[in-house]
């Protein structure tokens, strides 16, 4: 077992790390929040400029080859910054599913412009009813001559508000939540027929209901074999969540500073309330769940390549434990800020809506347990 | 032992519940059930309903326009208006101010500022905290100065709960910077209309609204009439309102009526084919919250009971203060939860009372991850939940 980071993961933790401390200021950040768009395009192309958008893709295609624990630096990096930029909904969600599904001339065409900076994706997966079941999708795409015709209804899609390009999953065949017959389709966010009502969300992100009704596509728009996607669609999706954990990990970490540079600071009954014993064991209860969800979320990361089911274990297990010890630094966070960590110019007020919200994206705390309680009798020594 | 209700309170309840059902606005019980947001009028309205009943003073003694009722009937009262949906009255006036201006307060003061807030004719706010004393509230700086027959107020208050409607502000402010902490401090009620030099300041909370304020003053001149008490006693005032300000504070009533809320939620949502509230998980957590909720009553009914037999209630209110906003947080946490991922959008139009849809997500769920962070504040304010535990330890616990 190796814990430290090879030079090239070094290099790129402090390519984003720069990158955040520098121009990611809480100022710059707010600015960003106030636009209609809700991110900077300038950012986003400095990501591109520094290679960030090609982390996950292969060298051939322009890429950094990079897997589990490369994503992870970087979306560390990320969450100490409250990075709001649509990455995960590009290059994860969507650029990871086009690279696994996609035929040659589709990966040359979209995974490039992904890496490019040119094009933004969303990934339209889930829907209301199934909540955070991906499997559960009443999205149909029916045959019409060559291609497909798409109609249905996407719940919360991250950042499908600004998206160019969509990655819809909808069903080609089986019943409502059968895990056959899934297909993913490249759809023009700006085609006849689909309607988005974009919103921010307390987090500070974007998300959009889209709506989508008789939206044709040609042939050249389905990725992958019909009806057989859900396997890329959960191995992109398991990426996705080590992405939030390893976020979740960095937003984490900086909640605990600031909580702890502020108890050091403020003075009240005339001493640093840090001197007060009642508040240092809360401290260290924090750090113990920052030192979990670190902990896990390696664990996590470096879980890709094993069996399909112990994967899925320790991935739910991350994102679980992120739920649970989120809430607690969060909440433990602004109760040490006391009056002032209600306010939305501290910044640590900030770092716990997105370390709570978090555990809104793709799955719960509880829909994750669920998950484990299926897999407990999973084997889970390290291979 | 026999925890049921007498007759005579089971009559009194039935009182209760005539009254609001008869007179409790409908626009404004939708607009609490909802979580909408409340206006001052909305407010106000209100607590003229129930001060023509007699029913807004629910603390003052019967001789100044109180109800005289027992801790029971209070309680009941209290649980009867949150699943009603009555709106909580403004408690700084009536709950606060008032019962220091009757104990201490001068006759003119009396018969000045108590029919006033029994009318709703003043908006109070509270002026504690102050940027450098929070929970060491005797650490307060801004000072008042006595010049003939008026003081001079100098200095910052921060925290003002609906300051920016308010005419009026009670304060604690410093007359004797040479005295003791505690010795120097006195109690001054203070015109924000009339008087020059106030500013006051938005503070926007983490959840986008304007809830709380900064209030500034610069050399504004009270008069001396508005002394509450004694000079350099003011920390004696401010005591004893804390005993008030606890009051109600376990808040049984707001947490039953929000839990039936919850449990109505969960019928109603349906995932994957299932209720909610069949969830084994969510369920789980249903259940502790029950649990949870009857311990704090029982909790909150034995204290209030001892209090009856004698005296107010102490140290113990702290326990209620502690275990009650635990509860309310908790169930905001669950509220959360029961939206998935449709607690994410932040549409703060669609808290407005007139905002007619469509939601984007179920109705329910346009509040539920603002309410859970706003609701932080739970355990902030009115004595931190570490400052009523310090309390606990060294009045119940001798350590
Ligand atoms: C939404 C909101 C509304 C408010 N409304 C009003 C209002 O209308 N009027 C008004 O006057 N004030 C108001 N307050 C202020 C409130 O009373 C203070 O926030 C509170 O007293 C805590 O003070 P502080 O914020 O300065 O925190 P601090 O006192 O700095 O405390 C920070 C943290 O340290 C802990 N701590 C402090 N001392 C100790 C100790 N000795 N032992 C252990 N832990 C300790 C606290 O519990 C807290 O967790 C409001 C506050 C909020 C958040």
């Amino acid at each position: 077992m190796d814990f430290k980071l090879s030079d090239e993961q070094r290099m790129l933790e402090e390519t984003v790390g720069r990158l955040v401390r520098d121009t990611y200021t809480f100022d710059a950040r707010n600015k960003i929040l106030e636009s209609e768009q809700g991110f900077s395009t300038d950012m986003w192309n400095q990501f591109a400029e520094l290679g960030l958008l090609g982390v996950p893709f292969s060298e051939e295609a322009g890429g950094f080859n990079g897997g589990g624990p490369e994503l992870m630096v970087v979306a560390e990096g990320f969450g100490r910054g409250l990075v709001v930029e649509p990455y995960l909904a590009t290059v994860v969600l969507s650029g990871t599913l086009i690279d696994k599904l996609g035929d040659d001339a589709q990966k040359e065409q979209w995974v490039s412009a992904i890496i490019g900076g040119e094009t933004r994706f969303a990934l339209a997966a889930y829907e209301a009813r199934g909540r955070y079941d991906h499997t559960v999708v009443e999205t149909s795409a029916k045959k019409d001559g060559d291609g497909y015709v798409l109609s249905g209804e996407k719940a919360v899609v991250l950042h499908g508000d600004s998206a160019d390009q969509l990655v819809v999953i909808a069903r080609t065949g089986g019943d409502a939540d059968a895990r056959d017959g899934l297909s993913a389709f490249i759809v023009d966010a700006n085609a006849d027929g689909v309607s988005r009502k974009g919103y921010p969300t307390i987090d500070g992100l974007h998300a959009a209901e889209i709506t989508l009704s008789n939206v044709k596509v040609g042939a050249d728009a389905l990725l992958g074999e019909e009806g057989k996607a859900i396997d890329a669609l959960e191995a992109t999706l398991d990426l996705a969540l080590i992405t939030l954990c390893a976020e979740a990990s960095g937003a984490m970490e900086v909640a605990c500073d600031q909580t702890l540079e502020y108890i050091k600071e403020r003075q009240q009954f005339g001493v640093p309330i840090g001197k007060f014993q009642a508040l240092q064991h809360r401290m260290v209860e924090m750090r113990m769940e920052l030192e979990k969800v670190r902990s896990i979320t390696m664990l996590a990361a470096c879980s890709l390549d094993a069996p399909a089911d112990l994967r899925k274990k320790r991935i739910s297990a991350a994102k679980a434990q992120v739920g649970k010890s989120g809430r607690k630094v969060a909440e433990e966070a602004i109760q040490l800020f006391g009056g002032m960590g209600m306010m939305e110019e501290t910044p640590v007020s900030h770092y716990a809506k997105r370390i709570v919200m978090i555990d809104h994206w793709f799955g719960d705390r509880e829909y994750h347990l669920g998950i484990l309680e299926t897999l407990i009798d999973v084997d889970d020594h390290a291979a | 032992m026999d925890i049921n209700y007498t007759p005579e309170e089971r009559a009194f309840r039935d009182e209760v519940r005539t009254f609001l059902n008869d007179k409790l606005p409908a626009d404004i019980s939708r607009k609490v059930k909802e979580h909408k947001r409340l206006g001052k009028e909305d407010t106000v309205r209100w607590q003229k309903i129930l001060n023509e009943q007699g029913w807004l003073a629910l603390h003052w003694p019967k001789e100044h326009g109180g109800t005289g009722w027992s801790p029971i009937q209070k309680h009941i009262f209290e649980e009867e208006c949150a699943e009603a949906g009555a709106p909580t009255v403004l408690p700084f006036g009536v709950n606060m101010v008032a019962p220091v201006i009757i104990k201490f307060g001068t006759q003119e003061q009396k018969d000045y500022y108590l029919p006033r807030i029994l009318r709703s004719d003043d908006w109070w706010c509270q002026g504690y905290s102050e940027p450098g004393a929070g929970s060491d509230l005797a650490g307060l700086k801004t000072r008042a100065v006595r010049e003939g027959d008026h003081y001079i107020v100098n200095g910052q208050k921060t925290w003002t709960t609906l300051g920016q409607h308010a005419n009026m502000i009670f304060c604690l402010v410093r007359t004797d910077p040479d005295a003791k902490k505690q010795e120097g401090i006195s109690f001054l009620l203070i015109d924000m209309e009339k008087s020059e030099g106030i500013t006051v300041r938005p503070l926007i909370t983490l959840d986008g609204e304007h809830e709380v304020n900064e209030v500034f003053f610069d050399n504004v001149k009270v008069p001396v009439e508005n002394l509450v008490g004694e000079e350099n006693k003011g920390w004696t005032c401010a005591k004893y309102l804390l005993t008030f300000e606890r009051t109600g504070i376990a808040g049984v009533g707001s947490s039953k009526a929000a839990l039936a809320h919850l449990k109505q939620v969960a019928r109603e949502q349906i995932v994957n084919g299932k209720p909610l509230i069949e969830e084994p998980h969510f369920r789980a957590r249903l259940a502790d919250v029950e649990m949870e909720l009857m311990s704090l009553e029982m909790t909150n009914l034995r204290t209030v009971a001892a209090a009856e037999a004698g005296g107010v209630p102490g140290a113990e209110s702290s326990f209620l203060k502690i275990m009650g906003t635990e509860l309310r947080q908790e169930i905001t946490d669950l509220f959360r939860r029961a939206a998935g991922p449709h607690a994410l959008p932040f549409l703060p139009e669609e808290l407005e009372g007139d905002f007619e849809g469509p939601y984007v997500g179920p109705e329910f769920a346009a509040s539920v991850a603002s309410r859970y962070f706003n609701f932080r504040k739970l355990s902030i304010f009115g004595g931190s939940n570490e400052i009523q535990k310090n309390i606990i330890s060294k009045m119940i616990l001798g350590l």
